[in-house]
């Protein structure tokens, strides 16, 4: 077996691009919610000043192995979620390593980073980490179920479960796009994706003023830089998925960004508008609406 | 001459509990719960353009620990209003301590709350910085003579940035935030470094005021 050394060059190339596209969104998140509540707000290239204080912080401690790997483990999930999604359909190198299966692969990974996490905050010792990440995980299962029934309706429609190939039987203009084709599906996975990204609905997992900030709360100096970093890339790397798997994918780099912006901003918006819902209110909500959609939209196939 | 009472905290008394499998377990909270391990001192970079970098970065990402204590901490909320905007100036609040850079004092402290803000600053990880709001902090202000605060916060915990004042304003504390960057940025907000050198004095300072110190000498 031999290496594509070129493009494993640029994979690593879309990974730091994405990672600034990641850290100078989230700024201009906070950018917009201080713009609606009439602050002027802190600067755009804030995160990237943060970062570099968080990983230049002197002393660190540890309550453990787990408690290390925990930010290891979440960035890998963050990681892997990119380097097997294609980003520029007919790119041989803007690809990544995209195969056959890739789309299975890619929900694994969204999991396995919560898990990770989940070991990791027990092993912080602080009792609203474990608030925290038994929310997150109720939650994120619940969300994965309308998710993966709507997934499936797309890989069943395009007879793969190939992002590539779903990607190529999305092109030919707006009309072609899955959620032009199956509606159903689509709202589905983006009622989901408002679960999967942790806005303001379903941010009951971080909750500041209630668990204070939940699953992190040990968490300092280099371990929360790695999940600053991963935040970015997680989070960008979810919304580029959602752009492949609904919306035609992207045949340039404006494309890309032009498209995954406007899905990155959804749950921004609808996060600005409505109020936080409780774990007991959100669990039945993604087990009523999202996935009496997602199953009409596998029948719709 | 009066002895004094030793107060013991029943839930920190060494013990012996029976496990799952009928087995008996020895728990001492002080030794398992709590690390006691001193305070060490952290030299800054030897290359002074990281450490100035660095130092930069400090200054314009200040996480502000949100530990309201006496009666200035309703000063510190207007901070984030549209009013005033503190986020504008990197300024952040950060709930836990693990996470928090700057630490506000905001007002008196009586005896009972300044243990807990010894152990929240301890929790604090290195560089590190206290601001004390009002003239309570710096020679006890209107509660001078009080049986139940404390005089001068420096005795306790190294302070870089007084706000004067009773209270001071949301302006004045914005000026603080300020005079505290400069500090910062030129290198001599070494707050932490200065605690874990003087530890014993200031450990001696607090158990003088703290009677009931039912817990180790330094616990992160």
């Amino acid at each position: 077996m031999s290496i594509d050394w070129i493009k494993l060059l640029f994979t690593l190339l879309g990974l730091f691009i994405v990672l600034n596209y990641g850290l100078l969104q989230y700024g201009l998140i906070r950018r917009i919610t201080a713009r609606i509540g009439k602050r002027i707000g802190m600067p755009v290239y804030q995160p990237y000043i943060d970062l570099v204080k968080n990983y230049a912080m002197r002393s660190q401690i540890t309550h453990g192995v787990m408690f290390y790997l925990g930010p290891v483990f979440r960035l890998v999930g963050g990681v892997g979620i990119f380097m097997f999604m294609p980003l520029i359909y007919g790119s041989y190198y803007w690809s990544n390593y995209s195969f056959a299966g890739d789309v299975i692969l890619i929900m694994y990974f969204m999991f396995f980073g919560m898990l990770g996490m989940a070991l990791g905050a027990s092993e912080g010792g602080h009792p609203y980490s474990f608030i925290g990440i038994s929310r997150g995980l109720s939650q994120f299962t619940t969300v994965e179920v309308p998710f993966t029934l709507a997934v499936i309706a797309v890989a069943v429609q395009h007879h793969s479960f190939s992002l590539t190939e779903i990607v190529a039987g999305q092109q030919g203009g707006i009309m072609h796009w899955n959620i032009m084709t199956n509606p159903f599906a689509g709202i589905a996975a983006m009622l989901a994706f408002l679960g999967m990204m942790m806005a303001s609905p379903f941010n009951v997992v971080q909750a500041p003023q209630e668990i204070p900030i939940g699953p992190p709360t040990e968490y300092h100096g280099t371990y929360l830089g790695l999940l600053q970093t991963n935040r970015a890339i997680l989070y960008v790397s979810e919304s580029i998925l959602m752009v492949n798997l609904f919306f035609g994918g992207a045949t340039n780099w404006v494309e890309l960004i032009v498209k995954s912006f406007c899905v990155f901003f959804w749950p921004v918006f609808v996060g600005l508008v409505f109020p936080r819902f409780r774990i007991d209110q959100s669990i039945p909500w993604f087990l009523k609406i999202p996935l009496i959609l997602s199953i009409i939209g596998i029948f719709m196939v | 001459m009066e002895d004094k009472k030793t107060f013991i905290d029943p839930d920190l008394t060494k013990r012996t509990v029976i496990g799952p499998n009928g087995e008996d377990i020895t728990v001492d909270p002080i030794q398992d719960y709590f690390c006691d391990a001193l305070p060490k001192k952290h030299e800054p970079k030897r290359a002074k353009i990281f450490e100035n970098f660095f130092n930069w970065a400090r200054a314009e990402s200040i996480w502000v620990l949100g530990f309201g204590t006496g009666c200035g901490s309703i000063e510190l909320y207007p901070l984030l209003t549209p009013r005033f905007d503190a986020y504008r100036f990197g300024v952040q609040m950060r709930p836990t301590p693990r996470q928090a850079n700057l630490m506000i004092i905001s007002g008196y402290l009586s005896v009972k709350t300044l243990k807990r803000a010894i152990r929240s600053y301890e929790q604090m990880q290195n560089p590190k910085f206290v601001m004390a709001l009002g003239s309570c902090t710096i020679n006890g202000g209107m509660y001078f003579d009080s049986y139940n605060t404390i005089n001068r916060l420096d005795k306790y915990m190294p302070v870089d940035v007084y706000v004067a004042g009773c209270m001071p304003r949301p302006e004045a504390i914005l000026a603080g935030f300020e005079a505290l960057k400069k500090r910062i940025k030129a290198g001599k907000a070494e707050g932490a470094n200065l605690y874990a050198e003087n530890f014993e004095t200031y450990k001696a300072n607090q158990k003088k005021i703290i009677r009931d110190w039912n817990m180790p000498d330094y616990n992160w």
